[in-house]
């Protein structure tokens, strides 16, 4: 007998997490920003995440980006960058194999995500991405239609993301953000 | 439950996002100081029932470290401000009604 509440829309599928370069140095810095510039990466907002020609990239703190790209351009890009940024105070590290990435996608996206991290979510803008508490991990999710969230763990906990994850997805019907 | 906003991502952050990371201005006494300044600096803590200046980290964000002025009894919050302060600014004193050291 199908349990009445269930709402199957709201789904969680496991994402290839694709190409992913973390970059470290002083974003205020503008001769930083120049090197990213020139290599296609344009530099976010506090706590955005922007396109840019290589992918994508997000904002994690005032010293940190995260580039996501395609998994087979990322040693490229990151050589390229590393090349580039010598002599500068800066990091590059290829971190493709550090995060698992998920989409909770379907219209209790955001209910689930609520009962998971202590965020307003009712609040979230695409653009914006949100390094939070998932239950008991460090995750970021971020949206771009708005609807739909796609979220970044460390892998040695994608197990625990994914359980919490489907479970949270579960039952969203008649939940409303305040 | 204590909301502080973190200053680097501009963030109202819930307690559980956060680290406590005990009284914040504390002046390090290292390998050339007396017994007693070293004492002081690593156990001898000031833990009003008041006015408290704190450092956390913004652990489950952007990682970083920040302080928070603060009351103890009341719960009140302040204001925070970059880990990068040495004296709680000005107007956070104020704001407490806590006259600023000389």
């Amino acid at each position: 007998m199908p349990d009445l509440l269930e709402t199957p829309e709201t789904t969680v599928t496991d994402l290839p997490p694709g190409g992913m370069i973390l970059l470290r140095g002083s974003l205020a810095d503008a001769a930083f920003a120049e090197v990213l510039t020139g290599c296609g990466i344009s530099v976010p907002g506090t706590r955005q995440i922007v396109p840019c020609t290589v992918g994508q990239v997000g904002w994690m703190s005032p010293d940190e980006l995260l580039v996501f790209c395609e998994a087979t351009a990322s040693a490229d890009l990151a050589l390229r960058l590393d090349a580039a940024l010598s002599g500068q105070h800066a990091l590059v590290l290829r971190v493709d194999d550090m995060r698992a990435r998920f989409r909770i996608a379907g219209p209790g996206a955001r209910v689930a995500l609520a009962k998971l991290c202590p965020v307003d979510m009712a609040r979230i803008a695409p653009a914006e991405l949100r390094r939070t508490r998932l239950a008991q991990i460090p995750a970021a999710f971020w949206t771009e239609n708005g609807a739909d969230f796609d979220l970044v763990c460390f892998r040695s906990v994608a197990g625990y993301a994914r359980n919490v994850l489907t479970r949270a997805a579960r039952h969203t019907q008649g939940i409303v953000l305040p | 439950m204590l909301t502080l906003t973190c200053p680097y991502c501009g963030l109202q952050a819930d307690e559980t996002e956060l680290h406590g990371g005990g009284e914040a201005h504390l002046t390090r006494f290292g390998p050339d100081s007396s017994d007693d300044e070293f004492e002081a600096y690593l156990f001898l803590r000031q833990n009003p029932r008041g006015v408290h200046a704190e450092r956390w980290r913004h652990v489950y964000g952007c990682g970083k470290w920040f302080h928070a002025l603060r009351d103890t009894t009341t719960l009140q919050v302040f204001g925070t401000y970059p880990a990068q302060t040495l004296t709680p600014p000005a107007d956070l004193l104020k704001a407490a009604g806590v006259e600023p050291a000389a």
